[in-house]
């Protein structure tokens, strides 16, 4: 490798194909972080019969592959990855690690931070170089509300994860050429503490909720655990289905699976309703494609509210039990 | 067993002032309450205790007013209570927190089996201080466990990782962060709360205390630096309706219900 150029690493994580569609997305971010800074894309790739993955990584942007392929790798281990992934950092000095914020990768990029005493930001929204050549992570701070933009100036890697669906992938191109260095298993490996005794795939889980073009979503403003059942009525009325936030979910108002922001479902729906809910990042990151926006609060300058095409200035439950009798007069009707 | 909890109190409103000079929260504006993982992490290692004897201890580090939190650790069974309380620990990334809490359970508690964590805090929600500490106290750890089994000096944890349903095991002493799944709190059992007043004390350590490296504790010892913190603008100019609620709702269907209803193939358009 062309030890004389920055780099810009993507852990390259494809257990699961969103864990994969992170990878994509975080070469697509960082070939710009690569051109700004005149440097090149390595995607770190560890495990077992590794080919098909290697191909994709090249085809989608990769400038070269770090590829330790062996069969002790066949499944993902926390402090074995960790091991592999500091050594080569250690050899390399990358200037950056983009890894995706799944559940192993989030785990693998604090051990890896902490192991090279450097700075990590959780769930960056946004990526940039600024003048100084110094990379700005624009992250969620305090609870929702607030982004910060965050910079590592002293201590290198400078490391980040990003949830899936952050940034876009970039098409493939199977004519693309990378190069594509195999590595050995490091002969001093130390052996895995904690043992996978045993690993079944889950079913896919339900995607009503992520497919739904209409979603009613409710907060904390509803009021209670009671008037909350009122928004699955209105749901029900209008063909969609029901989101939450966090606190409502926290409180047991509604099931974890009805989440919807940066930590649950990623809704993309024509239409939202969105009562008594305030507008944190991590809840609105989990809203794409632009719907129709009802918001309904009592605060006017709740941050959804300003994002709404229409804001009522209401008690979240009173509209909406007025919203059902309405529809219900309407489509008898 | 002895196990140490972390314990981390949070503000109970999401959306709290903030000092826009130095970017941080003006925790005082807020109440504070236990984090929702915390609180799990800390049931689950009283049924430990119940399960198998031994001790917990709940360490926080945080203001003064982070005692409140430990109290309420006390009053629903932990068996000690230790504050970290320094201005200079504070504005500490997951680097330093990581250092000062792992220096802090050799600290109080050098004889542990157990150190658990919440998954993530409700107001910085990185879910990086579990792994941080496990790599900093040497351990074999689990992420966002959902069931522990212990026998002797085995311990078996299930988790859901990335759509997988693991069984995993490991040898104590050892690191686990809960998640919100599984161990829900116990209320507060009778008599607990004048158990944490009256007779149970709140021992409060300052960085000195700790006798670690204070280059590596509070901001100095932080790697990230925050440029700036901002409000995320709002996106566009809507309409804002204010007054009676049937009015407006029916304001609402009349302007915007074909185009509702168009999409769930219904009528919603003007009455009538």
């Amino acid at each position: 490798m062309e030890e004389a150029q920055k780099q810009v690493w993507v852990f390259g994580d494809y257990r699961n194909y969103f864990q994969n569609r992170v990878t994509l997305q975080l070469i697509a971010r960082a070939r710009e972080l690569a051109a700004a800074m005149d440097g090149q894309v390595c995607v770190l790739l560890f495990g077992h019969e590794l080919q098909d993955w290697i191909d994709e990584y090249v085809a989608h942007g990769a400038d070269t592959v770090l590829v330790i392929d062996h069969p002790s790798l066949k499944v993902y281990q926390s402090e074995t990855y960790t091991g592999l992934l500091v050594d080569l950092a250690r050899q390399h000095r990358p200037e950056i690690i983009l890894v995706g914020a799944t559940s192993f990768g989030r785990e693998l990029a604090a051990r890896s931070a902490k192991r090279l005493n450097t700075g990590l930001t959780a769930d960056c929204v946004d990526l940039r170089i600024d003048e100084q050549g110094l990379l700005v992570q624009t992250a969620p701070g305090f609870g929702g509300n607030l982004l910060a933009e965050i910079v590592i100036p002293r201590h290198r890697p400078q490391m980040a994860t990003v949830r899936p669906g952050t940034f876009q992938e970039l098409p493939h191109d199977y004519l693309r050429a990378a190069r594509v260095e195999r590595l050995d298993l490091p002969p001093n490996l130390p052996p895995e503490r904690v043992r996978l005794v045993k690993s079944e795939r889950l079913p896919p889980r339900e995607q009503a909720l992520e497919n739904a073009e209409v979603v009613v979503c409710g907060g904390r403003g509803m009021g209670s655990k009671k008037k909350f059942r009122n928004l699955h009525e209105l749901a029900r009325l209008l063909d969609g289905q029901v989101g939450a936030t966090r606190p409502v979910v926290y409180a047991h108002w509604a099931e974890d699976g009805a989440l919807v922001g940066q930590a649950g479902r990623q809704i993309k729906p024509q239409v939202l309703f969105s009562f008594g809910i305030s507008g944190a990042i991590q809840h609105t990151a989990g809203i794409s494609g632009n719907p129709f926006l009802v918001a309904v609060n009592k605060n006017p300058n709740a941050v959804m509210m300003q994002m709404a095409d229409v804001g009522l200035v209401a008690d979240a439950n009173q509209v909406c039990l007025a919203l059902i009798r309405e529809l219900k007069n309407r489509l008898r009707t | 067993m002895n196990t140490v909890v972390l314990i981390k109190q949070v503000p109970q409103a999401a959306e709290l002032p903030w000092d826009s000079r130095t970017g941080r929260l003006k925790r005082e504006a807020s109440e504070g309450m236990m984090n929702p993982a915390c609180k799990h992490a800390l049931e689950a290692g009283l049924r430990i205790k119940e399960r198998h004897g031994g001790t917990v201890m709940a360490v926080s580090m945080g203001p003064p007013e982070a005692e409140e939190v430990l109290r309420e650790a006390l009053a629903l069974g932990a068996d000690q209570a230790v504050l970290l309380c320094d201005p200079r620990l504070a504005g500490a990334d997951t680097l330093a927190t990581s250092y000062t809490l792992a220096r802090a359970v050799e600290r109080v508690c050098p004889d542990f089996d157990l150190v658990l964590l919440g998954c993530h805090t409700t107001d910085s929600e990185t879910g990086q201080v579990g792994p941080q500490m496990a790599e900093e106290l040497d351990l074999p750890a689990v992420c966002d466990a959902e069931d522990i089994q212990i026998q002797g000096k085995r311990l078996t944890a299930r988790r859901v990782s990335d759509g997988f349903l693991e069984t995993l095991e490991l040898t104590l002493p050892a690191l686990l962060t809960v998640t919100t799944q599984e161990f829900t709190p116990r209320d507060t059992p009778l008599g607990g709360v004048e158990r944490a007043f009256a007779q149970a004390q709140v021992r409060v350590l300052d960085a000195e205390a700790l006798g670690a490296d204070s280059s590596r504790m509070g901001a100095a010892g932080s790697a990230g630096s925050m440029l700036r913190v901002y409000s995320p603008t709002a996106q566009k100019k809507g309409v804002l309706l204010k007054g009676a609620v049937k009015k407006n709702v029916q304001d609402l269907l009349d302007r915007y219900g074909d185009r509702l209803g168009g999409l769930i193939r219904k009528d919603l358009g003007l009455e009538g």
